[in-house]
């Protein structure tokens, strides 16, 4: 809850098929966010994933650091 | 009554095609495509922008870029640019140039676009080493390092010692702004973004001759995994090529005109 | 420098060519010094600006058709010139530019070569000019003027010619021509078309982002885009020939030659048909495509072909070419700069008529 009394919460949305498994995001996340998945994407490696999505703060440091883009982030309030 | 309401608080650029890329898992070149492009669409330009793609990993950037692109011979985009922008200066043109292109086949070129400061802005992807033929050595590999063209490691007394542009470039009195920034952390790419979109900015300012370059993550070729380039970048290679502002011609005018406006009359 | 305003004016061969290239529309010329054609990077950077155009002396000639390659593929009509070594600096940047499909205008002002070779005239380039110097199978229109006033009204053809087609186009001057002075008419608005160009990199305004590459990466798609670039040559060797016969109808020996040389050999006419001889002269205009039906459609009457040139024997090979073996081939040339007199001319295509003449009676 915000000061105003909205209920914000961020969602990540992660191309996963795109991600090539670098690690960045998951290094760079400072809320522990992600991780690398125990499945394997069509690329076969382990793509990263939100693995807690309600510690997201929506800071965007892993759409900063992805080299492949594979990051959405949405801002979801109700009033 | 309460709604639901969704913000988009990042998604892709409009300057982007939405294509996953060919560079290898953790290349920078994926990081600097992705800040150009935010930059493109947050400065408006994208219906006015060039791109040119050198010969390198980077080639397919056409692919990439979602605005008109082109190709250039090695190493020769400057002088590309300097055609199209002389043509057509109200296009905002950029060079992207990996460290062979910029550094080695390129020197005239980049030496020459910059000593007439020319209006373009420079990318320079500097990682040390050539990523698209295998792995050689570029005029950036560093001292001691090994590539398929240094087996034993690049011995500075045979073949030179890295060459370090921005530098150089800055003894050129006609450019405008002259910068060297990393990929190796949040911190350093966020800095990347503002050294490049000062570098675009000043082009649609019309001031003159901009060159970034940009130390980036080669985890193929270096041999190691994608976080350890990282590392290595901090740990070996901004000590030899220091991050900063070489030089920021536009903003010491700037600064200049601001003080003058500030001196008592008479 | 002459001003020209429709009238005749009397003007050197590199001044012409830059003047009538401003006359076409061309507003973006990039190049370097090297003699024999300092007056058109000299004259450039006078009237260009004058004319709201760029004039930019570049680094390098390589750097200069890049600067080419640049301002073509955002729609401009843009030129570079060079002589000799040069323009082997710059057959990467045409290969480059017949790979993207964009048009250009390349002027050499030839002289003697190999390597460093001299400052004297040639035609030592022909190979170069038609074979393609650079890399990949790409061919260019050549045109061989032989008269300053033809320089003028190529040079206006060549940028109607390279956007007709979106590919260089050379212009193949010579040290003689590029310094000798002649009258020129240069019209103040020249017959040109300059067509539209939506593939130009003009920016991505209400379309699709225009891509200019010559890469593909794909074995079938490359070979694709050759099979295109090919038939865009077979247009060009269809509708783009072009060449000129002087007293060609009843002669029994043909002399070919090309630019300047065609000069000495059409003054060789004379005095050889005074004498008797029933000589004509061939000369090719467009180097490529050469004009091989026009002179094969010669082997009916012609008994043997005198080709005349200034280097060690080039376009020679073309002419053994179009005549395939039916008719002998001889060649006659002067190199490093050296120019044959009309005299030279006259003695070669004498003793050549007394040979074919002496073998001739053996022959049923």
């Amino acid at each position: 809850m915000d000061g105003a009394g909205v209920e914000t919460k961020f969602e990540l949305r992660i191309r996963s098929e795109w991600c090539k498994s670098c690690g960045y995001c998951i290094a760079s996340c400072p809320k522990g966010v992600l991780e690398f998945s125990d499945e394997l994407n069509a690329r076969g490696v382990h793509p990263a994933v939100a693995a807690r999505p309600e510690d997201c703060t929506g800071c965007r440091t892993c759409v900063v650091v992805c080299p492949d883009v594979a990051f959405e982030v949405f801002k979801n309030g109700s009033e | 009554m309460r709604e639901v309401v969704r913000e988009v608080v990042y998604q892709m650029p409009e300057s982007l095609k939405p294509v996953v890329t060919h560079y290898c898992s953790g290349c920078g070149h994926g990081i600097v495509q992705r800040l150009i492009a935010e930059i493109v669409d947050e400065l408006g330009i994208r219906e006015r922008t060039v791109g040119i793609s050198p010969v390198g990993c980077a080639v397919l950037g056409y692919d990439y870029f979602n605005f008109d692109v082109s190709e250039a011979a090695h190493g020769r985009t400057p002088a590309v640019a300097t055609g199209m922008k002389r043509a057509r200066p109200d296009l905002v043109v950029f060079s992207y140039q990996g460290d062979g292109d910029l550094a080695a086949i390129g020197t005239a070129e980049i030496v020459h676009a910059a000593n007439r400061g020319e209006n373009i802005t420079v990318i320079f992807v500097n990682n040390g080493v050539y990523g698209m033929t295998g792995g050689q050595m570029a005029p950036t590999t560093l001292a001691g390092q090994v590539t398929k063209t240094t087996p034993r490691g690049r011995m500075p007394e045979d073949v030179g010692a890295p060459l370090r542009v921005p530098e150089m470039l800055a003894l050129c009195d006609e450019t405008t702004f002259l910068a060297r920034c990393a990929l190796n952390s949040p911190r350093n790419i966020r800095a990347a973004k503002r050294a490049l979109k000062k570098a675009f900015q000043y082009q649609v300012d019309g001031a003159g001759f901009s060159l970034v370059e940009i130390v980036s993550p080669c985890p193929t070729y270096w041999g190691v995994e994608p976080l350890e380039a990282l590392k290595w970048i901090e740990e070996k290679v901004i000590p030899r090529y220091p991050l900063g502002v070489f030089k920021d011609a536009a903003a010491a005018a700037a600064a200049a005109e601001g003080a003058g406006a500030e001196a008592p009359a008479g | 420098m002459a001003q020209n305003d429709g009238d005749r004016t009397l003007m050197c061969g590199n001044d012409a060519m830059a003047e009538a290239a401003i006359r076409a529309g061309c507003r973006c010329y990039f190049g370097y010094p090297i003699t024999p054609q300092n007056e058109v990077t000299a004259y450039m950077s006078k009237r260009m600006p004058e004319a709201g155009g760029t004039f930019l002396q570049s680094e390098s000639e390589l750097a200069a058709v890049n600067m080419v390659f640049g301002a073509a593929a955002v729609g401009a009509r843009a030129m570079t010139s060079s002589s000799s070594p040069g323009i082997s600096l710059k057959q990467e940047g045409i290969s480059y530019l017949a790979g993207c499909e964009l048009p250009a205008v390349i002027a050499n002002v030839m002289r003697g070569g190999p390597g460093l070779g001299s400052i004297g005239p040639s035609q030592s380039d022909y190979f170069q000019a038609t074979r393609g110097g650079g890399h990949g199978d790409y061919r260019h229109l050549v045109l061989a003027p032989s008269t300053v006033q033809e320089l003028v009204d190529h040079t206006i053809l060549a940028f109607d010619l390279a956007d007709r087609y979106r590919n260089p186009v050379m212009v193949l001057s010579d040290g003689i021509l590029g310094q000798m002075m002649e009258p020129v008419v240069i019209p103040d608005e020249p017959e040109t078309h300059e067509p539209a160009k939506p593939w130009a990199l003009t920016g991505a305004a209400g379309r699709a982002p225009n891509v200019v590459k010559s890469l593909y990466l794909d074995v079938l798609e490359l070979e694709a885009h050759n099979r295109d670039l090919q038939a865009k040559y077979d247009r060009m060797e269809r509708d783009e020939v072009r060449y000129e016969t002087l007293e060609a109808e009843d002669a029994e020996v043909m002399l070919v030659a090309f630019g300047t040389v065609a000069r000495i050999c059409r003054s060789a006419l004379g005095a050889l048909r005074d004498r008797g001889h029933r000589v004509g002269l061939f000369r090719p205009i467009t180097l490529w495509p050469f004009p091989v039906e026009a002179l094969r459609a010669t082997r009916e009457r012609v008994r043997a072909y005198l080709v005349v040139e200034m280097n060690m024997g080039q376009m020679v090979e073309d002419v053994r070419l179009a005549v395939e073996g039916r008719r002998p081939v001889e060649f006659y040339g002067r190199s490093g700069g050296a120019v044959m007199t009309v005299e030279q001319v006259v003695e070669r295509v004498e003793a050549l008529a007394a040979r074919e003449a002496a073998s001739g009676e053996g022959a049923s």
